[in-house]
C-alpha cells in the first residue's frame, strides 16, 4: 500500500530514538509561478533571495511580538521534545519543536543578535544559505501548527507562529507551497477551496434536500443565497461533497429546520476554510475573511454560524473580528460568529430537539478534539467549553460514549496529522506517520472499550482520518461528523420514524451508505 | 588596581544589564501582537490572565504538566536562586533589613540546592538523547558559569572564609560612589568576575526568558476576541474601516 514503512501500533506509545535525517526527504510540491503570482508572491526563487528573506524576517520581527519574544526566550530545556506527533511518528530530531524552531532561530541569531554576529559557533548561529532554506521548506512543512508543544512550553513558545513566519518568508522570496497557494487562489476565484461553482453548489444542495425528503418524509431546505435570511451558515466546502462531511451538513440542515430557523448558505462565501492562516499571510487571511463580511452584509443576515471545521473556527473565533470586524451590523444578542455546536447545544439545553438515541446504538463513540478547536478557540461563555459542548452533544444523541486516554484529548489532544496545510497526497508519508499517536490512543479504546467510531468537528481531521485510518487497520468510515450523529438521532416534527424503532434502530439512514457501518478494529500490523 | 578594575567592571556590567534588559522589554512591549493567539482554555478576564501568569512564573505550571524531572531540577534551581539573591542583600544594606536577616540560614542551604538543581539539568543535557541533540556549546557554558558562581560562593562560606566586612565596605562603596578596597582574595575575584560576566551575558542570551515569559501572547492574552475587537496599529493603518462599532 505504501512506499514507506507504516509505524506499528504497540500497546503504548514509545518515545522514539532519534534518527537524524529520517524525514529530510519529505517536501511538498513547490507552488508554480502561476499559483504564486495570483497571490502577489514572486513566481520563483528570486535573485538575491538571501537578503530579501532576511529583510522580510526583520519586518516580521517588528510586526509580530510572538515571533520576537519566541526567538529570544527558548532555554533548550527539552520539555517540548517528546510532544510533537510528527516527532513521535518519525523520530526525526528536526521534528522536535525546539529543533524546528532552531532552524529559524539559528538565522535570527546570526543576523539579529550580538552573540550570533560575533560568536556564531557558540550559539549555533547560521548564515541564510540554500541548505538552510531547504531545511526550512522541508521541516516547516512538517509542522501542522497544532500548538500542542506550546501547551507544554514554560514560556508558551508557539511553534505555529514560527512556522507561519517561515512560510511567509519563503512565499515572499518565491518558494511557496503548491497545495496551500493553489487553494487560496481558488477561494479568490471560485469562492471555495474545491473550486465548486455556484451552479454546481445549487444542484448539490437540491440533491441533498431530495435525499433528506426520501429518508424522512420531510421537506428540509438547504437554502442558497436567500436575502433577508436570519442566519448565514459558513461551512467548509468539503461538507458539500465528501463523506462523512456531507452527513454533518445534513445534520445542520435538520437542526435549523427543527428550530424553525431562517438560514442560508452564500455562494459568494461558500467556504469557511482560510488557508491563508497556514502560510502566515495576514493580507491573504484578511481578504478571505472579508468575503464572509460582504456575504453577510449583502444577504442582510442577523447572525453568522460556522460549520464543523477546526482551523476555520480558529480564524472565525479568534481572527474574524480583527480581520473583518466590527460586526456591528449583526444582532448583538448572539456571539459573532457562533459555532454550529454552540447553536445545537443551546437548542438541546432549551429542550427544543427530540432525539432517538437508539438510532446510534450500532456505534460506540469516542471524540477526537481537533487541535484548533481545542487550543485556539472557545465555545460558550466558559473556558473549556470547546471540550464540553461537542461531548455534551454526542452524549445527548448517543448511548455509548468513551473518552480516549487523558493525555491525548482536550488541551493535550494530538493533531490528526494532516492539519496546517499538509493535507496533500505529496505528504502522504508524513500524514500517516503523524497520525500515529492518535491511532495509538484509538486502538486502546477500541480494544478496551469496544469503541467503533471516532467523531470529529473538523473537515481536515475527517479527510485525514478517512485516508490514513486504513493504514493502521481501521475502517475508513470509522470517522464521523458530530452532526451526522445528531442527524441520525434527531426526530423532526412530523417525521416518518419507521414502524418499530426498537427493532430497527437506523431505518432512516441514507440509502447510499451501508446502514450497518462496519466496525473499525485495530489490525495486528500493517 | 584590583579595586579599580572590579569597580569599573561592575558599573559597566550594571549598565549593560539594566540598559540591555530595558531595551528588550521596551522592544517586546512596543512590538504589536496583531492577532489573538491565547492558548485556550484561557482566562476571559484580565484578572484571570494575571492569575495564569502568576501560576506560570511562581509554580512553572506548564513545565510541571510537561516533564516532572525538568520541573523538579528547574524549580529547585530557580527557587534557590531567588533565596540566594535575597540573602546577598545583606551586602548591599546597612543596617541589614530585618527580613533579609531572617532568611540568612535558608539562603545558605539554598546555595547547595541551586547546585543540585543545576547538576540535574546538566546531567540531562548529556544523558537524554533528545536534549543532547538540542544543546549547543552556549547551553553548556551557561550551566558551567552558574555552577562556578555558586560553588565559588559556597567555597568562601564553608571552606575558606573571606573578609566579609571588607567586602561589604567595597560593595557599599560602589553603591555610594565612595570606593573602598576590594579584598584581594582569589576565590572572591573569581566569584565576582563570573557574576560580572553573567550580568553582561544576561540581555544577550537565552536568559531573556525571564522578561520574555511576561510578554508571551499565548499566555498573556485575554480570551475575548468575539467581545472585543483587537487590532494592531499597523493593521488598522492597512485596513482602515470607519464604523460606529468600536
Amino acid at each position: 500500500m505504501a512506499i514507506f514503512d507504516v509505524p506499528t501500533l504497540k500497546d503504548f506509545l514509545d518515545i522514539p530514538k532519534i534518527q537524524e535525517g529520517a524525514m529530510a526527504h519529505s517536501k511538498p510540491f513547490v507552488a508554480s509561478p502561476e499559483h504564486q503570482q495570483k497571490l502577489g508572491f514572486p513566481g520563483e526563487l528570486v535573485d538575491g533571495w538571501e537578503d530579501k528573506a532576511i529583510a522580510k524576517f526583520g519586518d516580521l520581527l517588528g510586526r509580530y511580538r510572538s515571533l520576537q519574544v519566541y526567538m529570544d526566550s527558548c532555554v533548550k530545556c527539552g520539555a517540548c521534545t517528546d510532544k510533537c506527533h510528527y516527532f513521535l511518528g518519525t523520530g526525526d530530531p528536526k521534528n522536535m519543536p525546539v529543533a524546528r524552531q532552531d532552524l529559524m532561530r539559528q538565522v535570527y541569531r546570526r543576523y539579529f543578535t550580538f552573540a550570533g554576529k560575533w560568536f556564531p559557533w557558540l550559539v549555533g548561529a547560521k548564515d541564510m544559505t540554500k541548505k538552510v532554506l531547504d531545511d526550512w521548506y522541508s521541516y516547516f512543512h512538517q509542522c501542522s501548527q497544532c500548538r500542542r508543544c506550546a501547551v507544554y512550553c514554560p514560556y508558551g513558545i508557539d511553534t505555529a507562529e514560527i512556522s507561519m513566519a517561515a512560510r511567509e518568508i519563503m512565499d515572499s522570496v518565491g518558494q511557496g507551497q503548491k497545495y496551500c497557494n493553489e487553494i487560496i487562489g481558488k477561494v479568490h476565484e471560485k469562492s471555495n477551496n474545491l473550486g465548486l461553482p455556484a451552479k454546481a453548489l445549487k444542484a448539490t444542495l437540491e440533491d441533498l434536500e431530495e435525499d433528506i425528503e426520501d429518508e424522512t418524509g420531510i421537506k428540509v431546505r438547504l437554502p442558497l443565497d436567500v436575502e433577508g435570511a436570519d442566519i448565514l451558515l459558513v461551512t467548509p466546502s468539503a461538507d458539500f461533497v465528501a463523506e462523512p462531511h456531507v452527513d454533518g451538513l445534513i445534520g445542520y440542515a435538520k437542526v435549523f429546520h427543527q428550530a424553525g430557523a431562517s438560514w442560508t448558505i452564500s455562494s459568494y462565501a461558500s467556504e469557511a476554510a482560510n488557508f491563508a492562516m497556514f502560510i502566515g499571510s495576514y493580507e491573504q487571511m484578511h481578504d478571505i475573511a472579508e468575503r464572509i463580511r460582504k456575504a453577510a452584509q449583502d444577504l442582510g443576515v442577523k447572525r453568522i454560524v460556522v460549520g464543523e471545521c477546526g482551523h476555520a473556527w480558529r480564524v472565525a473565533y479568534n481572527f474574524w473580528n480583527t480581520l473583518a470586524g466590527p460586526f456591528d451590523f449583526l444582532d448583538p444578542n448572539y456571539p459573532v460568529p457562533m459555532h454550529i455546536c454552540e447553536y445545537t447545544h443551546d437548542l438541546i439545553e432549551e429542550g427544543k430537539l427530540k432525539f432517538d438515541k437508539s438510532a446510534n446504538d450500532h456505534m460506540t463513540l469516542t471524540y477526537h478534539d481537533s487541535c484548533n478547536v481545542a487550543r485556539a478557540s472557545r465555545m460558550g461563555d466558559k473556558p473549556g467549553g470547546q471540550f464540553e459542548f461537542p461531548r455534551d452533544i454526542i452524549k445527548a444523541v448517543c448511548n455509548n460514549y468513551v473518552d480516549m486516554a487523558a493525555d491525548t484529548i482536550r488541551e493535550s489532544t494530538y493533531c490528526c496529522g494532516g492539519g496546517g496545510g499538509l493535507l496533500t497526497d505529496d505528504l502522504m508519508e508524513l500524514r500517516v506517520k503523524g497520525a500515529l499517536p492518535r491511532m495509538q490512543a484509538l486502538k486502546q479504546v477500541t480494544e478496551n472499550n469496544g469503541v467503533t467510531h471516532m467523531a470529529a468537528i473538523c473537515a481536515i481531521c475527517k479527510s485525514q482520518f478517512a485516508k490514513v485510518m486504513p493504514y493502521y487497520g481501521f475502517e475508513m468510515d470509522g470517522i464521523v461528523s458530530i452532526h451526522q450523529l445528531v442527524s441520525n438521532a434527531l426526530i423532526m416534527d412530523g417525521q416518518n420514524t419507521g414502524e418499530d424503532p426498537e427493532e430497527d434502530p437506523a431505518p432512516e439512514k441514507e440509502t447510499d451508505k451501508d446502514p450497518k457501518t462496519p466496525e473499525i478494529s485495530a489490525a495486528e500490523g500493517p | 588596581m584590583i579595586t579599580a578594575i572590579y569597580a569599573s567592571l561592575f558599573y559597566i556590567a550594571t549598565l549593560i544589564l539594566v540598559g540591555g534588559v530595558a531595551f528588550k522589554v521596551r522592544q517586546y512591549a512596543l512590538t504589536p501582537a496583531p492577532l489573538k493567539i491565547a492558548m485556550t482554555p484561557a482566562p476571559t478576564t484580565t484578572g484571570g490572565v494575571v492569575f495564569r501568569m502568576f501560576r506560570e512564573v511562581v509554580f512553572f505550571e506548564s513545565l510541571f504538566k510537561s516533564n516532572k524531572w525538568i520541573w523538579l531540577f528547574g524549580y529547585i534551581f530557580h527557587a534557590a536562586l531567588v533565596l540566594v539573591l535575597l540573602r546577598h542583600l545583606r551586602y548591599f544594606t546597612e543596617p541589614v533589613w530585618f527580613w533579609v536577616g531572617l532568611i540568612q540560614p535558608f539562603g545558605l542551604y539554598a546555595g547547595f540546592a541551586a547546585v543540585i538543581g543545576l547538576a540535574g539539568l546538566w546531567v540531562r543535557r548529556f544523558t537524554v538523547e533528545r536534549v543532547r541533540y538540542i544543546s549547543s556549546p552556549s547551553d553548556h557554558l551557561m550551566l558551567a558559569l552558574l555552577v562556578a558562581i555558586f560553588t565559588s560562593g559556597l567555597f568562601m562560606r564553608y571552606v575558606e572564609r573571606i573578609d566579609i566586612v571588607a567586602l561589604k565596605a567595597f560593595i557599599l562603596g560602589l553603591l555610594y560612589f565612595d570606593w573602598q578596597p576590594m579584598p584581594a582574595d582569589p576565590v572572591l575575584m573569581v566569584h565576582l568576575g563570573l557574576v560580572i560576566t553573567l550580568m553582561i551575558i544576561f540581555p544577550l542570551s537565552k536568559l531573556l526568558h525571564a522578561p520574555g515569559v511576561f510578554f508571551s501572547p499565548t499566555r498573556n492574552q485575554v480570551d475575548n476576541p468575539r467581545e472585543q475587537r483587537h487590532q494592531a496599529p499597523w493593521a488598522a493603518k492597512m485596513y482602515p474601516r470607519a464604523s460606529s462599532g468600536e
